[in-house]
């Protein structure tokens, strides 16, 4: 029994990274109903920059703040040049410019920083938390930060105008440029903010995973993994389904013979297809109908 | 202007004219005279860099079968790829088959493998098949590190395969025939004759169902097509014809190993695709050329950001000729009619 509630623990350590990047997931899908491969690359190039700015001696929190206006901004930036101008071209395409754009942020984030693993501090410290030596604290910092996010995600879309105008872009654009919302730049803030929630994400998960230009390629395939699980529509569901990975990765590993290490990425990939089988709009996505 | 709703109403790929999705007769010749003479005229290296081509080209055939036929996504190509690799492998160098023999069982057991898949992403469409065939392609190399197949499979390691030397018949001929050039036309012959089967296939009753699912699958169904079957049977051909080109790349590498065929792999033959202009099947050469010399150019180019480079010259496709070769391939038409008038 104690070994079962130590692997939940570890579980949901790990969890709180998918949670965090299938966060990001979502918001971009929310915002222009694709998902973004090169999420994780960005995400990657943010943390880097903050890597940067501590090395040339910024206090933590400070660089933390900059890069999340840098990632925003970058977002939009993105956004504005390289997707606007394809917004009518056919899904294939838009693919497409999402691989470009994974091999354009992945080499120059290499070439800038080369491909040696670097350490990145925690800002929560990494003794053991209330005594446990499965959760430290930065991992149980990790899981309240990706809490707090979601709680702030459900507010802004909730309460406040602009949130409210992201919905009803992204549900029904034709109706709401009708009243007068700038759908365009929904868009443009859908990326931004996703890009920005990447970057936590980023920094958050680098501590663990050390940093690198490739640290990202497990963790955004996890990350799709959780988004799916939770249904694509969904923040609540995209965390709740980062938890569910975690533990099942876990819990798989611990009891089933034969499962090692490299038989984990499989076994998650196999939960992403039973769930798309046996829910394809996942655990709390909407089921979207279609019209005739 | 937003286009979030056209995006997700829209047909996953503009619509293709029937006509247009192969080569007419006149430009057909010219570029297999092309194809049979450029051999005689370079290095081996050469010969063997344009068998890869050839081999990817009916690789990018076979997606574009999926895709720009029946509307479907794939990401996971590389599977099926592998798979057909290893089933080739496998029959050489444990059964002792001959290396001819080994193709249609490797497109074979690819097509069950592809039809069994096409079931479960029967419910799936759009992004979610992206994603599924996105983890098959994953998963496929950890699977075939497997410890259980690994008397077979050669674990990590792989397996080394023969290659395979040119018939007795042309050294009695006088003729001297290296193993390239040998390799080179019997994929040039397997190629053509992929490529006319495919032809007519689109051009059948079920190649008709295919394009009607992809035009609007619900206008299809009331016409009494089974979207079902044509959607798995797609999934099949697809898979099959993957699988053969996967074969030839095992004999044309003399090499299979699980890391061959990474989601890398997916992602290029998807590019070739998208170059080669999605439902156009001449243009998955054009797909192939991409995949085997752009990334030596990016990397020539720099050295460091050979990744940039390429990306660069990708987004310019995208934005200079969304429909990839197929464009281009109507450009150069339309020039050459204005000319005769």
């Amino acid at each position: 029994m104690e070994l079962f509630t130590n692997q939940v623990l570890a579980g949901i350590a790990t969890g709180a990274i998918y949670a965090c990047m299938a966060l990001a997931v979502v918001m971009i899908y929310q915002a222009i109903d694709h998902l973004n491969f090169a999420q994780g690359e960005m995400a990657m190039f943010s943390t880097f920059v903050a890597w940067q700015l501590m090395q040339w001696g910024t206090p933590y929190w400070i660089a933390f703040v900059v890069v999340l206006i840098f990632s925003f901004i970058g977002g939009v930036v993105i956004e504005r040049a390289l997707f606007k101008p394809l917004a009518k071209a056919p899904v294939l395409t838009h693919v497409a410019g999402f691989i470009a754009l994974f091999a354009i942020v992945n080499s120059v984030a290499g070439l800038t920083w080369d491909f040696t693993i670097k350490q990145f501090p925690s800002p929560f410290g990494s003794a053991p938390f209330l005594g446990s030596q499965l959760i430290s604290t930065h991992q149980a910092g990790m899981i309240g930060v990706t809490l707090v996010l979601l709680i702030l995600l459900f507010l802004f879309f909730r309460f406040t105008r602009v949130g409210l105008a992201m919905r009803a872009a992204a549900v029904m654009p034709e109706s709401a440029r009708l009243v007068g919302i700038n759908t365009s730049w929904m868009i443009a803030l859908g990326w931004g903010m996703a890009a920005a929630i990447g970057s936590i994400a980023g920094m958050l998960i680098a501590p663990v995973v050390f940093l690198e230009p490739n640290m990202m390629g497990g963790v955004l395939i996890y990350g799709f993994a959780a988004a799916v699980v939770g249904g694509l529509s969904s923040p609540l569901g995209a965390v709740i389904g980062g938890f569910l990975v975690g533990i099942f990765e876990n819990l798989v590993g611990t009891y089933i013979p034969g499962v090692g290490n490299e038989l984990k990425l499989p076994i998650a990939l196999a939960l992403i297809i039973t769930v798309l089988v046996v829910k394809p709009h996942g655990l709390f996505g909407r089921t979207i109908v279609k019209r005739v | 202007m937003s286009t979030v709703q056209e995006v997700s109403s829209a047909p996953v790929v503009a619509a293709v004219p029937k006509k247009a999705m192969s080569l007419g007769p006149v430009a057909s010749l010219v570029l297999l005279a092309l194809l049979a003479i450029t051999p005689f005229f370079v290095k081996n290296f050469i010969i063997f860099q344009m068998t890869m081509v050839l081999i990817y080209a009916i690789a990018v055939l076979a997606l574009n079968i999926l895709t720009g036929a029946s509307g479907q996504f794939s990401l996971g190509q590389s599977a099926f790829y592998a798979l057909g690799a290893y089933t080739s492998a496998i029959l050489i160098e444990h059964a002792g088959m001959n290396y001819a023999l080994t193709l249609p069982f490797a497109g074979i057991i690819c097509f069950i493998a592809g039809f069994l898949f096409g079931l479960p992403a029967l419910r799936l469409s759009g992004i979610y098949l992206a994603l599924a065939t996105f983890a098959l392609a994953v998963a496929m190399p950890q699977l075939l590190k497997l410890g259980v197949f690994e008397h077979w499979t050669g674990g990590v390691q792989g397996l080394v395969v023969t290659k395979p030397d040119a018939p007795e018949i042309f050294a009695s001929m006088g003729l001297k025939v290296s193993q390239d050039m040998w390799l080179y036309f019997f994929t040039l012959v397997v190629a053509i004759a992929i490529y006319i089967v495919s032809v007519n296939l689109l051009k059948s009753r079920s190649g008709r169902a295919m394009m009607s699912i992809r035009d609007n699958e619900i206008a299809a169904s009331a016409m009494g097509v089974d979207v079902a079957l044509y959607k798995t049977l797609a999934f099949g051909v697809s898979a099959g014809i993957t699988g053969i080109a996967g074969g030839l790349g095992a004999i044309a590498v003399q090499f299979v190993a699980p890391d061959g065929y990474t989601i890398q792999l997916a992602i290029a033959l998807f590019l070739g695709m998208v170059v080669g202009g999605v439902g156009w099947l001449p243009g998955s050469l054009a797909g192939a050329l991409f995949i085997v010399f752009v990334p030596n150019i990016a990397e020539h180019v720099s050295k460091g950001l050979s990744g940039a480079v390429f990306g660069v010259i990708l987004i310019f496709i995208i934005f200079l000729l969304p429909n990839g070769a197929r464009q281009l391939a109507y450009g150069v038409q339309a020039m050459f009619s204005k000319m005769r008038r």
